[in-house]
């Protein structure tokens, strides 16, 4: 599987700051007073139901929104004054796949701002797209059209276009939404290598366990930044109720921290739980969940706590 | 088969056609991929809407409907860039808003002595040589655009979106496109007309297409096609005495559908084939993978 290697985020400025930002579209706001500092080396996936401001935190990052209030500081420049160049790999399902061009094409996109009046690539920028795509693993499909390719080959291929310009910040929506498991893993594998060659990776997921749990750093996002941590630190019950506003009872088994992603799994209906969740049962597994009869804090009568 | 040659007048319509048609082809790539098909067909609209104030008002033909072009090009840009509003429903109501002007203002003002029967239709008798000239300065600064601008171009019309986080800056090279499209209309209209530039700047494009995966060759071979039915059009128009407009849709369109069945059959073919090839022994895929 993914290896779960926390490792050292080097010290110093931040590479994107944001600083009590309100942001959105067209005068809508969408996420408000976000306060973020990610740091160079950092593999940051941001977690949220729809509509939380996943994506929206990424475009602000890259400079793509109206800002209310606040500041985005991206290499210790504000994205007002200068556009940044970072990495962006967009959501695999936006992509025209009927459009007519082939991987090298696409990955050579990723240079078009080098010498953007001059009608051909150089030699030299076409060298880098192919040391690109052989590291990838895509160099034998440089003259296929892109929709000739499976789903892990086309990530590879966007990605490729995102790194040839050798950025050090990466931003990648949903890479792994719509992808089989073993693409999955293969996606995730390649980032970690990318960042322990010492790329920041920022990505948004749907997926918690699968990905978000095995990634150093987490981002808790509904419209305001709910909470940011390792993974042990932010998968709490609490945290995810506020997110994504339901129960999901949070396990811990041999070292692995599980979230139960339905909240019907805990406690159907208001019934007691499954016999092989129940609390202390079993030394190695421990579950923690808001009980039944608490669910919503205001629901909490002042007694109820007394007791406790 | 020589024989319309000697007439000065068809020659220049034939060139005119050629460099109208394959201009057409050149700019219909970026149209077509950008699913705008209906541009064309709006816009000339609009042109004419153009042509007819710029005629009130006394100024010259090309200026006044090129900016008028132009002008309603960026409206359409705009306009779309509203998320609740869709490329067609912008085309649609800018495009007719300005045709209505015009017709509202031809019979408003009766005292109209210029037909615009040959702008309706085209009329490749009536090609002078100041059009002709108009025609090729603009195709030859289309293609020195399309050509200088071929990667920006390239990225905003696949992704327009994430061509922006890369830097390219959409907002010129969508007012470029703008502007471009405008001259290229306002010049074809004397030849195609104004109902029939549509096709020919949709057809040469989607036959290209069926018949390539690559960007490149698909924007040299739309330009050779849609030069090669302009020649062939208007070639034919000489003999069966139709309209040059009509005559080169009606070759454009025949190629769309010759390619079109040969496209077909050849994805027919290879489906077979495929089918073929996996037809072999079960005993050849039992090996375990350990």
């Amino acid at each position: 599987m993914l290896h779960p290697v926390p490792h050292e985020a080097a010290s110093g400025e931040p590479i994107v700051q944001l600083k009590h930002l309100t942001c959105g579209y067209e005068g809508a706001t969408v996420l408000s007073d976000v306060g973020l500092g990610i740091m160079p080396g950092d593999f940051v996936g941001l977690l949220g139901p729809s509509g939380s401001g996943k994506t929206t935190l990424l475009r602000a990052i890259l400079g793509a929104v109206s800002v209310y209030r606040g500041q985005v500081l991206v290499y210790g420049t504000p994205t007002t004054e200068r556009r940044p160049r970072i990495g962006y790999v967009p959501q695999l399902e936006t992509i025209d796949w009927n459009f007519p061009v082939t991987v090298e094409e696409v990955v050579l996109m990723g240079r078009t701002m080098d010498k953007p009046l001059l009608p051909w690539y150089p030699r030299r920028e076409r060298l880098l797209a192919h040391e690109m795509m052989e590291r990838l693993g895509i160099a034998e499909l440089a003259k296929r059209h892109i929709r000739d390719l499976s789903g892990g080959q086309q990530q590879r291929v966007f990605l490729a276009r995102a790194l040839v310009s050798s950025p050090r910040l990466l931003l990648l929506d949903e890479p792994t939404t719509g992808v089989d498991i073993k693409t999955r893993d293969d996606v995730m594998h390649l980032l970690h290598d990318l960042n322990h060659q010492g790329v920041t990776i920022i990505m948004t997921t749907h997926e918690i366990n699968a990905v978000a749990a095995h990634l150093p750093s987490v981002v808790c996002l509904n419209g305001r930044i709910v909470a940011h941590g390792s993974p042990a630190e932010v998968f709490t019950p609490e945290t995810l109720r506020l997110t994504y506003g339901a129960e999901m009872p949070v396990i811990h088994y041999q070292g692995m921290t599980l979230v139960a992603e339905s909240p019907h799994f805990f406690g159907r209906n208001g019934n007691p739980p499954d016999p092989p969740l129940q609390r202390g049962a079993r030394a190695d597994l421990r579950v923690e969940a808001v009980e039944p009869e608490t669910v919503g804090v205001e629901a909490r009568r002042p007694e109820e706590g007394k007791r406790v | 088969m020589f024989e319309p040659f000697q007439y000065q007048f068809f020659v220049r319509g034939l060139i005119a056609a050629t460099v109208v048609g394959g201009l057409c082809g050149l700019i219909g790539v970026y149209i077509v991929l950008r699913r705008m098909s209906y541009i064309g067909h709006g816009l000339s609209h609009a042109v004419f809407g153009g042509a007819v104030v710029s005629y009130v008002i006394s100024v010259n033909f090309f200026v006044g409907a090129s900016l008028w072009g132009f002008l309603s090009a960026i409206l359409i840009t705009l306009t779309t860039r509203k998320r609740k509003i869709g490329a067609d429903a912008a085309i649609g109501i800018i495009t007719t808003a300005s045709f209505a002007l015009g017709i509202a203002l031809i019979s408003r003002y009766k005292t109209f002595t210029r037909s615009f029967d040959a702008a309706l239709f085209g009329n490749i008798l009536g090609v002078t040589q100041g059009d002709l000239l108009a025609i090729v300065v603009v195709a030859a600064a289309t293609a020195l655009i399309l050509f200088f601008g071929y990667k920006l171009f390239l990225f905003a019309t696949f992704d327009p979106e994430v061509a922006r986080f890369y830097g390219v800056p959409t907002g010129w090279v969508d007012t470029v496109f703008s502007l471009v499209l405008a001259a290229t209309i306002v010049v074809s209209m004397q030849v195609l007309g104004v109902t029939l530039i549509a096709a020919a700047i949709v057809i040469p494009p989607i036959v290209a297409r069926l018949l390539t995966d690559s960007f490149k060759t698909m924007v040299l071979l739309s330009t050779v096609l849609g030069a090669f039915c302009g020649l062939g059009g208007i070639y034919l128009s000489y003999y069966i005495d139709v309209s040059s407009g009509a005559s080169v849709v009606l070759v454009s369109a025949t190629l769309f559908v010759l390619v079109l069945a040969y496209s077909s059959l050849k994805s027919q073919f290879s489906v077979s084939q495929r089918r073929a090839a996996q037809r072999v022994p079960p005993q050849a895929h039992a090996v375990p993978y350990d």
